[in-house]
């Protein structure tokens, strides 16, 4: 693992210069520490500092950035007539990246020296041969132009993390030279290491954003290639979904009505068995329930909220589908057919957001002020009369922001859908009938084994695109209805 | 509310008794119940969920924590070995031996039943192989009794656990009527009976074809690689990105705009995540496949947004007072943070910490795209690096893994799963609660 290494080396660079800085501005301060700007200390923090974060800078950019340069340069090497008929460039490149793995493996396995394995007049059949006795994966038959690209992969890799190494190496050292020449007993350290500090903490703080810029531009790029292979109008109004895995580009159809409107009946039965029963248990915990009954059941009920989803899909698949077939399938009323179902995968997912709703209602209507509730007990209410008339209504925008965040969750689960609800996408209204969601069929058309560039493999990312901007949206409609209609009180 | 109105005079009112309850007070007082009744039923159904799920969790995944075992004595001389190392057919000879012996003991306790070579396979898989195997490795052993252990095969198993009956048994390569038969003569000799299944625990996972050897052992420390990339760097990150925006950022656009990605990425989808993770470490950085360090940095991204909200908090409850001291005694801001904020939020932090790598440790959705799932972690990795690096699986993913297979037989083993999943889960959210209940101050 040479980048630990280099993690240490620099590292090690940083604590020699934290000891040698933190030495050099006492000596220049003979030796008492009152004579120095700064406690000593931050001397030593401010050459480690320069030494490792830039350096860290560099190697980060570089980890990224060399594998684009060397993908860039390697696929000018192959030339078109290798590109087969039916396949891509992005294929042969993942052919080339195999056959490097693979060169590398049986290098370091000790089958290939290093000089056949670069050897640019090497036998194909031979090195094939010589790979698949190592025991590498290798994709049928190696042609020529694809194991040249595989060398000479092999060979700029190498030499860009030679490189790499030798220059993040040298940028900590010279970090690390440059502020030792620097520090003086006069030399404002502490001002400039907590500068330093509050850039690194900037620094994480974007991540958030690096993060969402990630999310996006890897669902935008994906998409785009998609709508290339796949006309968009019919992805967004096809009624139907019927992937094809053999042939590729048209023989699918890949319509996302059918789940999109399996996930919204989905969501629907899971908020008709949770908003309910969340919304009457948070209103008699918050007006009713005694202290003692409400720190039992509250917690109890939250247990709920903290179960994996994995859990649930075990008992929609395992429990409640069987038990539902025994009510309503052939041997009760004769409407469902298998264990997963729409009603299945409903119930269970409404069972997990019971404890959402119940949250977050409970906490919008203790907001509600206790002035507003005793006004209408001095008018002659009854408590009910005071929830349905009073309490209700002031805290209705929050209710509705919480509903539409559980709604948000819904669509977004995977888990209980995946295991409860079926792999049919169907468009039909019976309840009993197996659906399929916007989820499942995103982990159903990336877990197979269809390379990335085929239209089935790609429609995941515009489903994923679609499912972002639908809870997104669905956030945000939230929010805004909680600042919009929100009652002040103060 | 009332319709009692002050300025309509109501004459017949006072005909009837303040004491005596008139219809409209009953009906007001009837609503009154019925709205209490709601509540509770809503609470008593949410209580009975709750309930239920647990009694199927562990109604169904206690029995993966027992197998079934055939002990049989064995004792082999080396003569023997001789003679069976000299035949065509080695194994069959081995297990020629096996079930004399077996005839033997059987014969002993007074039970008498008919089986062949074929009934034993049936039932125990290939014995000739793993004694062999068990001989080859122990060449001392020869001439010793030995306690073979040898664990039955799944319908067996479930013929135990009452998954296979007499009436719906049909007789297939796997077992036959006939076997049953041997199996109770067995168990009334006391040579075939229950044990507890340590290779549950410990052991790796097993081919589609063999869920009596599934165990969740390998997973597990694939899990706790995973937990250690997410504690590395969400932790680190979490509390900078923390205290960078609670006690150093400018009013500006730039700090409203990372303030709204975050309560974004909080509400995004899991699956989304994953999404993320295959683009960008698997696609782009070319990361290794179901390596645990992929599914670390999906996750950790994933916790971030739960890290930083609660570390956020637990910085808000120190006093201002504390900081203002600090810097009246000299100290620089940043000295103000770290030397006295920090120390003071700390166990908040640690608390947040634990409950999101709680639910990091039980995601599952984010692992189904990185390709956790389709590999069978067949054994533990060999090293530190190695287990950062090698494919493995996590015990979420493991679970679906087991629920999704077509054996009857792997769906104990996806409860026994989950039960040793939110004992975990319980572990690291009861270490939370004494956490606070401990070290929390109030101001």
């Amino acid at each position: 693992m040479p980048i630990l290494w280099l993690f240490l080396i620099v590292l090690a660079i940083a604590a020699v210069g934290y000891v040698s800085g933190r030495a050099r501005a006492l000596q220049s301060a003979g030796g008492d520490s009152r004579n120095l700007h700064s406690l000593p200390t931050y001397y030593g923090a401010n050459v480690a500092l320069k030494a490792v974060v830039p350096a860290f800078g560099l190697l980060i950019i570089w980890l990224l950035a060399q594998p684009l340069y060397v993908s860039s340069q390697v696929s000018e090497m192959i030339p078109e007539t290798s590109v087969k008929e039916g396949s891509s460039l992005s294929l042969v490149m993942a052919e080339v990246r195999r056959t490097a793995d693979g060169l590398n493996n049986a290098v370091a396995a000790g089958v290939l020296s290093e000089d056949q394995a670069r050897n640019a007049r090497a036998d194909v059949t031979d090195v094939t041969q010589r790979l698949k006795d190592a025991g590498q994966v290798v994709t049928s038959e190696i042609t020529q132009p694809v194991l040249r690209a595989a060398q000479s992969y092999r060979a700029m890799n190498s030499t860009g993390y030679a490189i790499m190494t030798g220059a993040v190496i040298l940028v900590a050292l010279i970090g690390a030279a440059i502020s030792w020449f620097q520090t003086h007993s006069d030399y404002r350290a502490r001002n400039v290491v907590e500068q330093g500090i509050r850039f690194l903490l900037l620094a994480a703080a974007s991540i958030a954003i690096l993060t969402t810029i990630g999310i996006v531009l890897s669902l935008v790029f994906n998409t785009w290639e998609f709508f290339k292979l796949y006309p968009a109008s019919d992805f967004f109004f096809g009624t139907t979904w019927a992937p094809s895995f053999s042939g590729r580009g048209g023989a699918s159809d890949l319509g996302i009505i059918p789940l999109l409107w399996g996930t919204f009946y989905i969501s629907l039965v899971a908020l008709l068995v949770a908003v309910p029963i969340g919304l009457f248990a948070a209103i008699y915990l918050s007006e009713y329930a005694s202290s003692r009954v409400r720190s039992v059941a509250k917690p109890l009920l939250e247990v709920l909220a903290g179960i994996p989803t994995i859990v649930y899909g075990l008992f929609a698949l395992l429990t409640v589908g069987p038990l539902l077939l025994d009510v309503f399938g052939d041997n009760g009323l004769g409407w469902m057919k298998a264990g997963t179902a729409v009603m299945t995968a409903g119930i269970v997912m409404g069972i997990m957001l019971i404890p959402f709703v119940s949250s977050l209602s409970d906490d919008i209507i203790n907001a509600v002020p206790q002035a507003m509730r005793d006004g209408s007990y001095g008018l002659g209410a009854t408590q009910s009369e005071t929830i349905r008339q009073v309490v209700l209504p002031a805290a209705l925008p929050g209710i509705v922001g919480a509903i539409l965040l559980a709604a948000s969750r819904a669509i977004g689960e995977t888990m209980i859908v995946v295991l409860g609800a079926g792999a049919a996408a169907r468009l039909s209204l019976n309840p009993f009938e197996a659906m399929t969601t916007v989820t499942a069929k995103i982990v159903s058309q990336l877990t197979g084994d269809a390379d990335f560039a085929s239209p089935e493999a790609l429609v995941a990312f515009a489903l994923g695109m679609t499912l972002f901007i639908l809870t997104l949206g669905l956030n945000v409609f939230a929010l805004y209805i909680v600042r919009k209609y929100r009652e002040q009180y103060e | 509310m009332t319709d009692a109105s002050m300025d309509s005079p109501n004459t017949t009112r006072h005909a009837t008794s303040l004491m005596a309850t008139d219809a409209r007070t009953k009906k007001r007082a009837n609503a009154e119940k019925r709205f209490r009744a709601y509540g509770i039923v809503a609470i008593a159904t949410g209580l009975f969920f709750l309930i239920v799920l647990f009694a199927s969790i562990l109604s169904q995944g206690i029995p993966a924590f027992q197998r079934t075992v055939v002990s049989v004595e064995f004792t082999l001389s080396p003569a023997q070995r001789d003679e069976a190392e000299g035949t065509l057919f080695k194994t069959k000879a081995y297990s020629d031996l096996f079930i004399g012996a077996l005839n033997d003991q059987l014969t002993e306790s007074g039970v008498t039943v008919d089986f062949d070579q074929d009934a034993i396979e049936r039932l125990l898989g290939k014995v000739g192989g793993t004694i062999r195997t068990f001989y080859a490795d122990n060449p001392d052993k020869l001439g010793e009794a030995v306690q073979f252990d040898l664990a039955a095969s799944s319908r067996v198993d479930g013929y135990f656990k009452g998954r296979v009956s007499r009436d719906t048994l049909q007789d297939s390569r796997f077992l036959q009527l006939s076997d049953l038969d041997l199996v109770d003569a067995l168990k009334e000799a006391g040579i075939i009976k229950q044990a507890f299944n340590w290779p549950f625990i410990t052991g790796a996972d097993s081919g589609v074809d063999n869920p009596g050897g599934a165990g969740i052992g390998a997973s597990v420390v694939g899990s706790f690689f995973m937990m250690l990339v997410v504690l590395a760097l969400s932790l680190p990150i979490g509390v900078a990105a923390s205290i960078y925006l609670e006690e150093f950022a400018p009013q500006n656009r730039f700090t409203d705009l990372i303030e709204v990605n975050i309560s974004n990425l909080a509400a995004v989808p899991s699956i989304v995540f994953g999404i993320l993770g295959l683009a960008v470490f698997i696609q782009f950085m070319h990361l290794p496949q179901s390596a645990p360090l992929v599914g670390g940095l999906v996750l950790t991204l994933m916790t971030l947004p739960t890290i930083i909200i609660s570390t956020r908090a637990s910085l808000k409850a120190v006093p201002p007072s504390i900081r203002d001291a600090a810097l009246g005694v000299g100290a620089s801001k940043m000295q103000a943070v770290f030397h006295h904020v920090l120390p003071l939020a700390a166990p908040g932090i640690l608390t947040g910490t634990i409950i999101g790598l709680a639910q990091a440790l039980g995601e599952t959705a984010p692992l189904l795209l990185i390709g956790m799932v389709g590999f069978v972690a067949r054994g533990y990795p060999d090293g530190f690096v190695a287990g950062f690096t090698e494919p493995n699986s996590a015990m979420p993913a493991q679970i679906y893994t087991w629920a999704a297979r077509a054996d009857v037989g792997f769906y104990e083993k996806a409860w026994g799963g989950i039960i040793i999943l939110l004992m975990f889960l319980l572990t690291m959210n009861i270490i939370a609660i004494i956490l606070r209940r401990r070290f929390e101050r109030r101001w």
